[in-house]
């Protein structure tokens, strides 16, 4: 599962640093060809420093949040009320788990070791999804997380998919084909709490409450400002669609499935102008938004201490695969 | 018969769904990707054993039984036959990889003993797990042989674990009450028989990896006449903390 890409605020700054460390002009115009003409970029070809910049921080952040996103749900996991459930949650966070595996992967192909970026991830330096900085506090929360949260990341990755860069619309197509699994396990779960007992809808209510202000609604990232940077991101095929089309596509599928089974969302507001097609609501608090990417958010400090415990117990390991004293007994001859 | 059989489907799942709630706490916390997700798979396997054994019990095994999840859920600690090995904390990863290597090993020889049982649907359903056993035991022995001859501190990390781990997994071969009536029906072909084939098998993975079997440990037996240590019930509490809100209520 995944949200937006967040685009950094110094990004303009960054585009402007980068735009002064000129590209040669025959590769870039031939680059830019290439994508226009639909072709995929390879790992070895020529890209613009920029691009792989972009791309790099793109993949590295889906990557954690694949990590970090396994967090909340498998703590539920020896929770389940059923074992249906319960296998159906490990084989789920286990998929999470692998999507991250293979999206390290893609993003090595730029440059950059696996363990170099779950460092970064760790220090805090690297971002991931600010929606698994908010609790899951009931079992609700994982019928919610796993219908609208992968909703959400089918909505980006489907998107995604359609990129530039070939491992990573490789990595895409397969995790999106995966995450649709979850989406029909994650919905089946929320219709069971739906027609439940009045204890159930109620639980399920409040994880509705919860997760629509501000996590989903803050899923797909604030509206982009039209800027020459992200037209430069669209040219490039490295962002999709606009954080605003995205949501809309998102409400447009999936409120719609909310509402029929009688539940309700906390914003008075939304509804759908029939005339143009375009969905209304009430915008989250943004400031909260950056907040919480910045570190301020409910769980934050949480999930990047279960993280590190997770890196530093582990370590022994890593290394014991590292060195054999087995290498070290082989006679020399 | 219907009461030893009932025993022994009981101690097959309960194992099952002990041991793979305990392999379950590491989805997400491995000490690499890979192991992360080989533990899920151990896991979800183990459960998918259990649901099978309460399935039999239900079906084949004993009228008043209620449904799997009912069996699950519906338990408290002294109505657990589980060896008191699955119930132990995860501990280290060191602890966690040596249970799995003692317990499937023993688990692999069961089912494969079971094929031969007279109660066809365990010996039709032990044809069926054998064969997934052989990836679980296959990665046990890579993974103590690499962490055995790994590193002064993977090796030391490993002999701790085993000498822990080494009476409680002796505590898996309890024998049942039911033991004779097994035996002389063809059920099962009994406890003994199958420690010591267990025992042939692991001890030259275990020397291979440089390891040490503990000497002269008494086995830790109660779990399979349902006495445990206080690892058990906290389990359970966790287990069922959601279903019992409703018992009745369809999750
Ligand atoms: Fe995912
Ligand atoms: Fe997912
Ligand atoms: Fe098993």
């Amino acid at each position: 599962m995944y949200g937006n890409a967040y685009i950094e605020p110094d990004s303009e700054l960054a585009a402007k640093m980068a735009a002064s460390r000129e590209e040669d002009p025959e590769k870039l115009a031939e680059f830019e060809a290439r994508i226009a003409r639909g072709e995929k970029i390879e790992p070895d070809d020529w890209m613009p420093a920029e691009y792989r910049r972009q791309l790099l921080r793109m993949i590295e952040q889906h990557a954690h949040s694949e990590i970090i996103g396994a967090l909340p749900e498998g703590t539920w996991i020896t929770r389940a009320p059923t074992l249906r459930r319960k296998l159906a949650l490990i084989a789920k966070v286990q998929d999470e788990v692998g999507h991250g595996h293979l999206l390290y992967s893609a993003a090595e192909t730029l440059g950059k070791s696996r363990e170099a970026m779950i460092n970064d991830l760790i220090s805090g330096k690297s971002k991931y999804s600010n929606i698994f900085n908010y609790p899951a506090k009931t079992w609700a929360d994982i019928a919610v997380i796993g219908f609208l949260v992968d909703a959400g990341a089918i909505v980006n990755q489907l998107a995604n998919a359609k990129g530039s860069y070939g491992p990573y619309c490789r990595a895409l197509e397969r995790i999106c084909y995966e995450e649709s699994f979850h989406l029909k396990q994650g919905y089946d779960a929320f219709v069971a709490l739906a027609v439940g007992t009045p204890v159930q809808r109620e639980m399920l209510q409040d994880a509705l409450n919860r997760w629509w202000f501000p996590p989903m609604m803050h899923f797909f990232g604030p509206p982009d400002t039209i800027s020459v940077h992200t037209e430069k991101l669209m040219r490039w095929k490295v962002k999709m669609a606009s954080n605003e089309e995205m949501r809309q596509d998102f409400i447009e599928q999936y409120v719609p499935k909310i509402w029929e089974l009688g539940m309700t969302l906390p914003d008075p507001a939304l509804r759908k102008d029939e005339a143009t097609g375009v969905w209304e609501y009430t915008q989250p608090d943004w400031d909260e938004f950056f907040r919480v990417i910045n570190g301020d958010g409910l769980c934050n400090k949480e999930r990047l201490a279960v993280r590190r415990y997770a890196e530093e117990n582990g370590r022994w390991v890593r290394e014991a695969l590292m060195n054999p004293i087995q290498k070290r007994m082989v006679p020399y001859a | 018969m219907n009461n030893a059989i009932k025993d022994l489907l009981f101690r097959l799942a309960d194992d099952e769904l002990v041991l793979g709630h305990r392999n379950s706490e590491w989805t997400g916390l491995g000490p690499i990707l890979e192991e992360d997700i080989a533990f899920s798979s151990i896991a979800q396997d183990q459960i998918g054993h259990a649901v099978a054994n309460y399935t039999l019990l239900h079906e084949s095994a004993a009228a008043d039984e209620p449904l799997p999840d009912a069996i699950a859920f519906g338990r408290n600690e002294k109505q657990f036959f589980s060896s008191q090995f699955t119930e132990l904390p995860i501990g280290d990863y060191a602890f966690s990889l040596i249970r799995h290597f003692l317990f499937d090993h023993a688990e692999m020889l069961r089912y494969e003993l079971l094929t031969a049982s007279s109660f066809a649907p365990l010996a039709a359903l032990a044809r069926k797990i054998k064969g997934e056993l052989k990836y679980h035991v296959l990665h046990a022995d890579l993974w103590v042989s690499k962490l055995g001859q790994g590193t002064e501190e993977s090796r030391a990390r490993m002999q701790t674990a085993l000498n822990e781990a080494w009476p409680y997994a002796l505590g898996m071969f309890e024998p049942s009450d039911y033991e004779a009536e097994l035996v002389t029906n063809g059920i099962f072909s009994g406890e003994e028989g199958l420690q010591e084939s267990w025992l042939e098998v692991v001890a030259p993975i275990i020397e291979k990896a440089g390891l040490t079997i503990p000497q002269a440990s008494e086995p830790k037996y109660g779990g399979r006449h349902g006495y445990h240590t206080e690892h058990l019930q906290p389990l359970l509490d966790e287990m069922t903390e959601v279903y019992r809100l409703d018992p009745a209520a369809i999750w």
